[in-house]
């Protein structure tokens, strides 16, 4: 059996959130995620039934603190090798825990799974295994009645569209293949990139509107930087002010960084007023500018305050460099104050620049049009269109990744028959969120678009 | 009035290629085998198309070959002409077609069956089979005569109740002009199998010298042969013949939209199924209306005679219709047909009756091959001709029955098609069947089936060691390019570049250089000092493995995945609605089915992701 993980309490903003990862290779992934301190042991090497203190920090990146429970095969809940994560409860904290193991090797749980897997493994009874089939058969039907909401929505419609221009590619390429003498045109592998292309924007797409409705559900995970000084706490008391109801409050006690959620028109904000980034030697202070930078990188959306009233810093260009292809916009502050800042120059790294004064509500305007711009709430419509959940999620992340693998393949100049597999791994994956199966769509494709036969 | 005549182990019932593999396979396990033949002179005839292999069917033959069967080894002994086809489509899609002698295939299988140990010919139709309890006790011919048989194995092809169709005139008859088995169905039907109507069709057969060859686009074969057999030696093999391409205009198809209500298809005479992959030329022309011209090959029949083929031209207008839209075409302008275009219908079985051994699931020892089986085409007859004949001797020598994996082969993808997905038109096996198309190469066949043919006993210890050295030097080979680091030099840069990719600024393994496309391990040998010589089939296979090793490995991956579900054996018969949990529709495929394992549960359309889960449970509830 395959690696699965998922969250398994409520999500939310409770106090603590529990990941659980099951399977024979969950030890090595929480190996590679987390950095003991009250031990000396990785989670491998720990006994069953011990926990540990450290925290999670991969390829240099550091998350959250945690304590991780170790349970060893056959005693567990699963009856396999499982590792409990608990961290703080956040949802943006928690998710992206969660995607980290994923991208370590494991795979999102199924509806149900870790009790499939418990009954497999002989932890349950058969009146409890009854009722687990139950949840199961009953979550095919509601999945069923999903995928039938599917059809008529316009995910279906968006997911169809790619799906059949590659069953119409792969149409081509199968019977320029199976049908040699028959004078069916060459597929001009431009040609073929670009359809390619096309359909891996799309799927981009979607993914990016997916993690839109997630953010629109869940906040947009915001971060304030600039320099010392620069008026990142007017900024966010600015946010907060105009602000009737704060939603949550969530206490970044064991952080240097605020977090505030606050509601901006239909937007829902969670800002992080972080430490002001410089150079320095201090070595507390390092840490919080270290911590700022990582926030930076691991934001939904950037808030970088510059002061109109100073000339431009090596910080400065510091912070438009780590924004560039990140959602960002840039917010001069001190607009009362004569400009001795270069704003050509910030106005050329940021495609959005928003210009306020402490005093002077003016910019909030322009900052929420700014936010509808990027994350395109105006046009969602959140009954259809968006992928339901990670298991429809991942199988278009798959497929995208395919998508990808099939045009560098292209590229890199492999015969179409190895081309071909990767796109029929792609559209596997798509079809597979409506129960198709490619092998039988591209045959019918042959024969409905090409004369062939003897 | 019916007498006993003699007892056999196996009995094969049709002479064409399904039948000829299997009595051949049967009788080569030792099985006390008989086949039958309405006409001893209609043995391994080709009706159709005087062709063997083509895509994913030259595979098949490539793998009936490694499994020991006899098909790509009378290829090589009488074919005309020989063809590579997608040459440059990458190595997963290569197929081999030749163009074949037919009256001398006909001879040459004929006499391999005449000369082989443990089989007898018998012309003879066979009328009845007979069952005692669910096993099968014998066979009746038609004048009377009782064989007590411990198996038998139905591959009737297009004689079954055939019926041909030429305009509005039609007639009982098998192909070329055959007698029609018009008796076994009521039998089989009596037995409890489900008989369906197919139909497929041939073109006309023409004179030599009433086409004009200077009008046509001459096609010759490839100068370097590939044979089909494993141990035929490719140095001694020429090409004797050429083929020609023709084009339909828009007069030809004026000719047939005009005269379209005097095709029994059309007006609606013929209810039976035709395969959509060989459709006829009415047909191309009146779905395809916006193509203003369609392909036509020109095909000699074999060396001793004048008699061409026109494959692409499968009719079943009237006579004096084909005249008219043959004259039409330019090359053709006085053609003379000798055999005229027609089509038939025949009776077949629906394969969801079937196992993967291709035993009827209804009547132990009665298996099903070929057309009879609702396939189309030679290759693909032989295929399960060879998978049945096997298991019908190993059924009756009390050993356990082999079935192919979709992994393994196109043999085992198209049987596993045919008994889970069924089929609804006559099927033809084409590569994009396979979802494991770049494992399943022609190239490889031996690789993948050599090592079961030998287990079985089709293959002999000679054979089987001239494989595992051929296997050795590959392995050795490519171990050898992964390890070795090839030697920095300006000459090898400069053919780096002159093929189009990087030169190299450090050294590096020569597996690294192989794995660009762009280079072959050919191109490697003059900076390969330490390098021996090695066959042509070692060194396509050293270069092929390693170019593709990141794509095989992620094909691996997948089998692996897929094998473990295929290893969760179902009990069968076994009736799903008292499965809890399943959906309406799984229950009744599944009873239909009765898929074997997990794996086939989960190809069968209609049973969902949720079902397959529902089984898995219920699965392990039974230990």
């Amino acid at each position: 059996m395959n690696t699965i993980a998922a969250i398994s309490t409520p999500r939310g903003a409770g106090g603590i959130s529990v990941i659980r990862i099951s399977g024979e290779d969950a030890f090595a992934i929480a190996d590679k995620i987390f950095s003991p301190i009250s031990t000396k042991l990785a989670p491998s090497q720990m006994n069953g039934y011990t926990c540990a203190y450290g925290k999670i920090i991969a390829d240099k990146e550091y998350y959250d603190d945690c304590i991780l429970t170790v349970f060893k095969a056959p005693k567990s809940y699963t009856g396999e090798n499982v590792a409990e994560i608990s961290c703080h409860g956040g949802i943006a904290v928690t998710e992206s825990i969660l995607q980290l193991i994923y991208s370590k090797g494991a795979s999102p749980a199924g509806a149900g799974e870790f009790t499939k897997r418990a009954f497999l493994n002989g932890k349950m009874n058969l009146i409890q295994a009854e009722a687990v089939m139950d949840i199961i058969s009953a979550e095919g039907k509601a999945s069923l009645r999903c995928a039938a909401a599917l059809r008529e929505g316009a995910l279906f419609s968006r997911i169809n569209a790619v799906s059949v221009k590659l069953i119409h590619l792969l149409g081509e390429i199968g019977a320029w293949v199976d049908y040699p003498e028959e004078n069916i045109p060459e597929v001009d592998s431009h040609a073929m990139t670009e359809t390619l292309s096309l359909a891996a924007d799309e799927l981009e797409k979607i993914l990016a509107d997916y993690d839109c409705g997630r953010i629109i559900r869940e906040g947009i995970d915001t971060a304030i930087v600039g320099k010392p000084n620069v008026g990142k706490s007017t900024l966010m008391n600015l946010l907060s002010g105009c602000e009737r109801s704060i939603v949550t409050d969530i206490a970044g006690t064991t952080r240097d960084i605020v977090e505030e959620s606050v509601r901006l028109g239909d937007i829902v904000l969670r800002l992080s007023d972080t430490a002001g980034i410089r150079d320095t030697e201090d070595i507390v202070e390092g840490f919080g500018v270290k911590k700022a930078q990582n926030k930076i990188d691991s934001a939904d959306f950037i808030l970088a305050v510059f002061d109109n009233s100073e000339p431009l810093t090596a910080e400065d260009i510091e912070i438009a460099d780590r924004c560039a292809e990140r959602n960002a916009a840039a917010v001069i502050n001190k607009t009362d104050k004569e400009t001795l800042l270069d704003t050509a120059y910030i106005e050329s790294r940021f495609r959005n620049t928003i210009y306020i004064s402490a005093g002077n509500g003016d910019g909030l305007t322009q900052l929420q049009n700014v936010l509808s711009d990027i994350f395109k709430t105006n046009s969602i419509d959140f009954n259809k269109g968006i992928l339901a959940n990670e298991r429809q999620r991942g199988c278009v992340r798959f497929a995208l990744k395919a998508l990808n693998e099939s045009i560098a393949a292209l590229e890199q100049g492999y015969t179409l028959d190895a081309v071909n597999i990767l796109i029929d791994d792609a559209e596997n994956s798509l079809l597979e969120l409506t129960g198709e199966r490619t092998s039988e769509a591209v045959v019918n494709e042959v024969f409905s678009h090409f004369c062939v036969g003897k | 009035m019916s007498y006993y005549i003699d007892s056999y182990d196996v009995a094969v019932i049709g002479a064409g290629h399904a039948g000829v593999e299997a009595a051949l396979a049967s009788a080569r396990l030792g099985a006390k085998t008989a086949l039958f033949t309405i006409s001893l002179d209609c043995i391994a005839n080709m009706p159709c198309n005087p062709s063997i292999g083509g895509t994913a069917k030259g595979h098949l033959v490539r793998e009936i070959d490694a499994l020991g069967g006899e098909m790509g080894k009378a290829a090589d002994e009488c074919y005309i002409q020989s063809r590579m086809l997608n040459r440059g489509k990458g190595p997963a899609v290569h197929s081999l077609r030749v163009q074949a002698d037919r009256v001398k295939y006909h001879n040459h299988m004929k006499h391999i069956c005449e000369m082989q140990q443990n089989l007898d010919i018998k012309q003879a139709e066979v009328t009845e089979i007979h069952a005692d309890d669910g096993h099968i006790t014998s066979i009746c011919t038609r004048l009377g005569g009782e064989y007590k048989v411990k198996a038998a194995i139905v591959a009737t092809g297009t004689y079954l109740k055939g019926v041909i169709h030429v305009g509005d005139v039609s007639y009982e008859s098998g192909p070329d002009a055959a007698l029609p088995a018009n008796f076994l169905s009521q039998s089989l039907r009596s037995l409890g199998i489900e008989i369906r109507r197919f139909k497929t069709g041939t073109p006309s057969r023409v004179h030599m010298r009433s086409i004009n060859f200077d009008a046509l686009e001459k096609q010759d074969g490839d100068d370097d042969i590939q044979p089909f057999s494993f141990e035929t030696d490719r140095y001694k093999m020429k090409n004797q013949v050429s083929c020609y391409v023709a084009y339909t205009n828009e007069e030809t198809h004026r000719v047939i939209r005009e005269n379209i209500n005097r095709s029994p298809i059309y007006s609606g005479r013929i209810h039976a199924v035709g395969p959509r992959y060989c459709p006829s030329i009415e047909d191309k022309i009146m779905r395809f209306s916006d193509k203003p011209r369609h392909q036509l090959f020109i095909e000699p029949m074999g060396l001793g005679t004048d008699e061409y083929y026109l494959q692409g031209m499968s009719s079943s207008l009237p006579e004096d219709v084909q005249i008219a839209f043959l004259h039409t075409i330019k090359g053709l302008e006085n053609v003379e047909i000798m055999r005229n275009a027609y089509a038939i219908e025949y009776d077949c079985c629906n394969p969801l009756d079937l196992k993967h051994t291709l035993e009827f699931k209804q009547v132990q020892g009665l298996y099903g091959a070929g057309q009879f089986n609702g396939t189309s085409g030679y290759e693909e007859a032989a295929a399960q001709g060879l998978i049945a004949g096997i298991n019908a001797a190993r059924k009756v020598q009390g050993l356990e029955e082999i079935t192919l994996p979709r992994s393994s082969s196109y043999i085992g993808t198209l049987i596993d098609d045919l008994v889970i997905k069924g089929c609804s038109d006559p099927y033809r096996m084409m590569t994009s069947r396979s979802e494991y198309r770049l494992l399943l190469r022609q190239d490889n066949a031996d690789e993948r089936l050599t090592p079961i043919g030998y287990e079985i006993g089709l293959i002999s210890e000679k054979r089987y060691n001239a494989f595992l050295e051929k296997q050795e030097q590959i392995n050795a080979e490519i171990k050898r390019m992964k390890k070795t680091t090839v030697v920095l030099s300006g000459e090898l840069n400069a053919m780096l570049e002159e093929k189009g990719t990087a030169p190299l600024a450090s050294a590096v393994r020569f597996a690294d250089l192989i794995r660009r496309p762009q280079i072959s391990y050919d191109d490697l040998a003059p900076f390969d000092p330490e390098r021996k010589p090695l066959s042509y089939e070692v060194k396509e296979q050293v270069g092929l493995k390693i170019e593709y090793e990141g794509y095989i490995a992620r094909q691996l991956m997948e089998v692996e995945h897929v094998s473990k579900l295929e290893k969760k054996k179902l009990p069968s018969p076994l009736d799903y609605k008292a499965i809890t949990g399943l959906s309406l529709e799984a229950v009744e495929k599944l009873n239909r089915i009765q898929p074997a394992s997990i794996g086939q549960a989960s190809r069968i359309s209609g049973v969902s992701p949720a079902d397959v889960s529902v089984l898995i449970i219920w699965l392990s509830q039974q230990k």
